[in-house]
């Protein structure tokens, strides 16, 4: 089981990534912006960080790299793909999934340990976990707060389609307290939180994030 | 036109604008006699920054006598690298070298506090990649005028902004330092930035250009007209008040930071040093090209010939002495071998950093820097970098210290009824200064990298350096410039104390000691006393501790007309402990059934005290006693208890004492306890006393017996003073009443954001 982890110039938690790929007992597979090349990885995991600086809109030069063409690609093709953070603002940039993050609510850059509400656990990535379990992981960005047409809002809504929500004091005033979404198939999921840095009490509040790199194995088996 | 040698030696008479660039007459002429002519513009600009107050430490190199004389062998035994270099260096075990320095960026940070303070953490990140270190870490100790002040709502959000802004960018994780506020910082906010990094021993990388033929590259971002000036002008002479006391500020340009820029810098860095293709490296900080290259040169074995016009700029028609004083940020100074330089130049283009070849280094001893083929600069490097002037500037005890300490906290009217000293503690928490940090560091991004294990609201922080060991480092910053300005002496004592303490509870072996002396002016001898005694106090401290000081930094003329800030003397611990597993957190509650037991000794003891300051607004007297065998003691106890996991949690009593930290200790744990004083002495010393020494640790019950009789056979007084009570929800201290956490939470985490938004 091979599964990749991008860096973009500016990719901060790439290393992160890859330690919590190994956590799962994956191989972990360095990916490397400029290359056209997936190495024949059997997932794809975009880690958090200020992709290109972010000085344009978060993920919007991202979602032109060499990689993320083979990336569109192969997404639409059923390749799971996880976006964490500054990853989920590229998937949404590059239209993998609906919606814009825009600058938290309280205009602050917020580190916190965030309570999540696991809302759907039938996709790639949430299937370890029990349904309407609330989970500990750590979020930190500046432009975290999800948004969408409420039509899109809707559908994600009525569809399943949000992932996880924030449970208690939601950190950044997102839409319906949504903090992650998945595309239709359940295979391209993207959040805020970061649970790469949830795999062991010493170093994040909890192991809960673990789950989610468990997860996919499963499906990458299934399929 | 431009300024040649052929030119100046031509034209000896012209006059130049030296004291305007902060150069005093004698200054002035030293220079000519050294070159046996008058300065280029370029070498006056060279000169003119590299001799600033900043670069050159010229009031203070004097003092530095005592850090030598109070260097045991056995203390310079662990230093790789020591004073002189970009940071210092020590060994911590399992092949792995550790470099730690704290630096100021106080002035800056005042004038534009966002991008004062971005630039001071993209500054001492740099200074850590010069030593061939992968940055680890950072954090930062601030000052601040009163809170309810409408500058300091100008200046702590921007500043807050500024390093969260900058450090979340280059992926460093903030695991740490300090918000104080105190009126005496309100026209001269510090803020001081620690950084730490790691490398393998083998790869240290210290700043020479040795080997004639080698390479000069200069790689990062272009050189621009930001902060030019910056050094001289913001260091040294800003805060100068004329005679009328009015305190005229020169408006300088501070510099702009590229967070993105220096992040792909940090990873070129690190990929060209793995490559091994690095022969000497030096940051461009304050002072630039004129820092970079002469120091580059002045400590290798032979000259440097820079070609000027090759620099690659972002501004159109600038002069020779601009580029060279330029401060523009994110950029490198490399020594190549020619050999090499093909792959330097792959790796930088992996990482679209642009590099460019500028020099050589050349037979000789001179460092000559040409534009278009013409010289502009040939001079001794030594005596641009090092061989600046010295001052012995007058030392005098101010008048108003025997007032100051005559006036002691003794007449202050104390809380004594049960209903007073429980308000109390919830006015205390409340506090400004003793409130909850979160509004601040909630800005600042603690995980990345996956290696912190301890940040704030704990004493220190602590960072894995070894996955596989699990080996790691924990760094405290502390001073309480009140005890200082009591008696500076005993007050930076104390300051080393702190630091060293809020290590050894984290469960660490405290190390090595760096520091960020930050002071008023050094023409006034008040301040020159104060300093000397600082210096000295640490100096004798460090030895007494058995750690050695391994780098540090100085800002003078912080200070608004004729008034001085309180002296503050950073001080920064750095410790080691051999499994970042068996640390010891600050909350408590870890294990069921913990006895709280306080260690040290309470003695009456309120000069200078976060008591008399909030409910007084007073400042007089002497501050605590310090005594560091005790510290030491306490220290290794600890350090035991860690090892053998006789203790389940740790908190350092300082600031606000026993209350205090009891009150933090339920909180961050998320349970009650319950608390029994001593009837044979007063609570409300006990409650608020900040004697030194003095800890408050739980022990899991069965351990209770094991521990106690080691304190005791090694002479630590301690008191059963509480347990532990997960029931509860609140803090009960008998006598005087019951604390619910809900209550104590809202007065500790209400105050900040209520201040600031």
């Amino acid at each position: 089981m091979r599964i990749g982890a991008v860096t973009f110039p500016g990719t901060l938690d790439d290393s992160d990534t890859i330690r919590a790929i190994k956590a799962s007992g994956a191989e972990a597979v360095a990916l490397w912006h400029g290359d056209a090349d997936l190495k024949g990885v059997d997932a794809v995991i975009l880690p958090g960080g200020f992709s290109y600086g972010d000085y344009l809109r978060a993920g919007a030069i991202a979602r032109f790299a060499p990689v993320m063409g083979e990336i569109i690609t192969a997404a639409r093709g059923g390749l799971p793909v996880l976006g964490i953070c500054n990853g989920f603002q590229v998937l949404c940039e590059a239209g993998l999934l609906p919606g814009a993050l825009l600058r938290n609510a309280g205009l602050h850059f917020v580190c916190r340990d965030q309570w999540l509400k696991v809302e759907n656990n039938a996709t790639a990535w949430s299937s370890r976990y029990e349904a309407g379990a609330e989970i500990i992981i750590p979020i930190k960005n500046m432009d975290g707060r999800f948004a969408a047409p409420k039509s899109v809002v809707d559908e994600l809504e009525g569809e399943g389609r949000v992932v996880f929500r924030y449970a208690g004091l939601n950190p950044n005033g997102s839409t319906d307290d949504i903090a992650g979404i998945s595309d239709p198939t359940g295979r391209i999921v993207g959040l805020m939180p970061h649970p790469e840095h949830a795999i062991d009490a010493l170093t994040g509040p909890s192991d809960d994030g673990l789950g989610m790199f468990l997860s996919v194995l499963d499906s990458v088996v299934a399929a | 036109m431009i300024d040649t040698v052929d030119n100046a030696t031509a034209t000896p008479e012209q006059e130049q604008p030296f004291r305007e660039l902060g150069l005093k007459d004698d200054e002035y002429a030293r220079i000519r006699e050294i070159l046996g002519r008058r300065p280029t513009d370029a070498e006056l600009a060279m000169y003119s920054v590299m001799w600033s107050e900043h670069c050159s430490y010229k009031s203070s190199k004097v003092h530095w006598k005592h850090w030598s004389a109070n260097t045991t062998p056995e203390m310079k035994a662990k230093m790789l690298a020591g004073i002189g270099e970009n940071a210092g260096v020590v060994e911590i075990g399992d092949g792995w070298a550790v470099t730690f320095k704290l630096e100021s960026h106080n002035h800056p940070s005042y004038v534009e506090p966002y991008q004062g303070a971005a630039t001071g953490v993209g500054g001492i990140v740099r200074d850590i990649m010069a030593m061939g270190a992968r940055p680890l870490a950072v954090m930062d100790p601030l000052r601040f005028g009163a809170p309810d002040h409408p500058d300091t709502k100008r200046v702590l959000p921007g500043v807050v902004a500024g390093i969260g802004g900058y450090g979340n960018c280059l992926g460093l994780p903030n695991i740490g330092g300090e918000v104080v506020f105190d009126s005496s910082y309100q026209g001269n906010p510090l803020v001081n930035a620690l950084c730490v990094g790691a490398m393998r021993t083998e790869d240290l990388h210290l700043a020479h250009a040795s080997g004639t033929g080698n390479k000069v590259i200069l790689f990062g971002a272009r050189t621009g007209l930001d902060g030019i000036g910056g050094v001289s002008v913001l260091a040294s002479e800003t805060f100068s008040g004329d005679e009328g006391g009015t305190g005229r500020k020169k408006l300088p340009a501070v510099q702009v930071g590229d967070p993105f820029t220096e992040k792909v810098l940090i990873e070129c860095c690190l990929e060209l040093f793995a490559e091994g293709i690095v022969v000497g490296i030096q940051d461009l900080g304050g002072a630039g090209l004129s820092c970079a290259t002469s120091e580059l040169a002045s400590a290798g074995d032979g000259g440097m010939h820079v070609q000027l016009d090759r620099v690659p700029l972002r501004a159109t028609g600038m002069t020779p002495a601009e580029i060279l004083s330029s401060e523009s940020q994110e950029r490198m100074c490399a020594v190549v071998k020619p050999s090499d330089v093909d792959a330097f130049m792959r790796v930088c283009a992996k990482w679209d950093v642009i590099a460019t070849e500028i020099g050589e280094v050349t037979e000789g001893d001179r460092l000559i820097i040409t534009w278009h083929g013409e010289t502009v600069v040939d001079v001794p490097p030594r005596t641009v970098a090092h061989e600046g002037p010295m001052y012995e500037r007058p030392i005098e005890r101010p008048d108003y210290q025997d007032a100051l300490q005559a006036n002691g906290p003794e007449q202050l009217a104390r809380p004594s009824t049960p209903d007073e000293l429980r308000a109390e503690v919830l006015r205390m928490a409340a506090s400004p200064n003793l409130a909850s940090r979160r509004w601040v560091t909630e800005q600042y991004d603690r995980y990345v990298r996956g290696g912190t294990v301890l940040a704030q609201p704990s004493d220190s922080g602590m960072i894995r350096v070894d996955e596989e060991t699990g080996r790691g480092v924990a760094l405290a910053t502390d001073c309480n410039g009140r005890f200082v300005k009591l008696d500076p002496y005993t007050g930076t004592q104390l300051a080393l104390a702190e630091a060293y303490r809020n290590v050894a509870v984290s469960g660490a072996t405290p190390l090595a000691v760096t520091n960020c002396l930050n002071f008023g002016s050094p023409e006034d001898p008040a301040v020159m006393w104060q300093f000397e005694q600082a210096v000295r106090g640490l100096a004798e401290g460090c030895k007494e501790l058995g750690i050695p000081v391994t780098g540090g930094n100085v800002s003078f003329y912080n200070q608004t007309g004729t008034t001085a800030i309180h002296p503050t003397p950073v001080v920064g611990v750095l410790g080691v402990i051999d499994d970042v597993r068996r640390r010891i957190p600050t909350g408590i509650g870890a294990e069921a059934g913990e006895t709280l037991l306080l260690l040290g000794e309470t003695h009456d003891e309120f000069g200078g005290s976060e008591w008399a300051h909030v409910a007084h607004d007073h400042l007089g007297g002497l501050p605590p006693k310090v005594d560091l065998a005790r510290e030491r003691l306490i220290g290794e106890i600890l350090v035991a208890g860690s090892r053998d996991g006789m203790v389940s949690a740790a908190h350092d009593l300082s600031d606000g004492g026993l209350a205090q930290t009891l009150v933090e200790a339920c909180l961050i744990g998320e349970v009650g306890a319950r608390v029994v004083l001593d009837p044979d002495q007063d609570p409300f010393v006990q409650l608020f006393s900040e004697s030194a020494g003095r800890v408050l640790v739980a022990v899991p019950r069965s351990e209770e017996l094991r521990f106690t009789e080691m304190c005791t056979a090694r002479g630590l007084p301690w008191r059963r003073t509480g347990v532990v009570d997960p029931e509860s929800q609140s803090l009960e201290i008998q006598g005087i009443g019951d604390l619910p956490l809900a209550e104590l939470r809202e007065a500790w985490e209400g105050t900040l954001p209520a201040l600031f938004g």
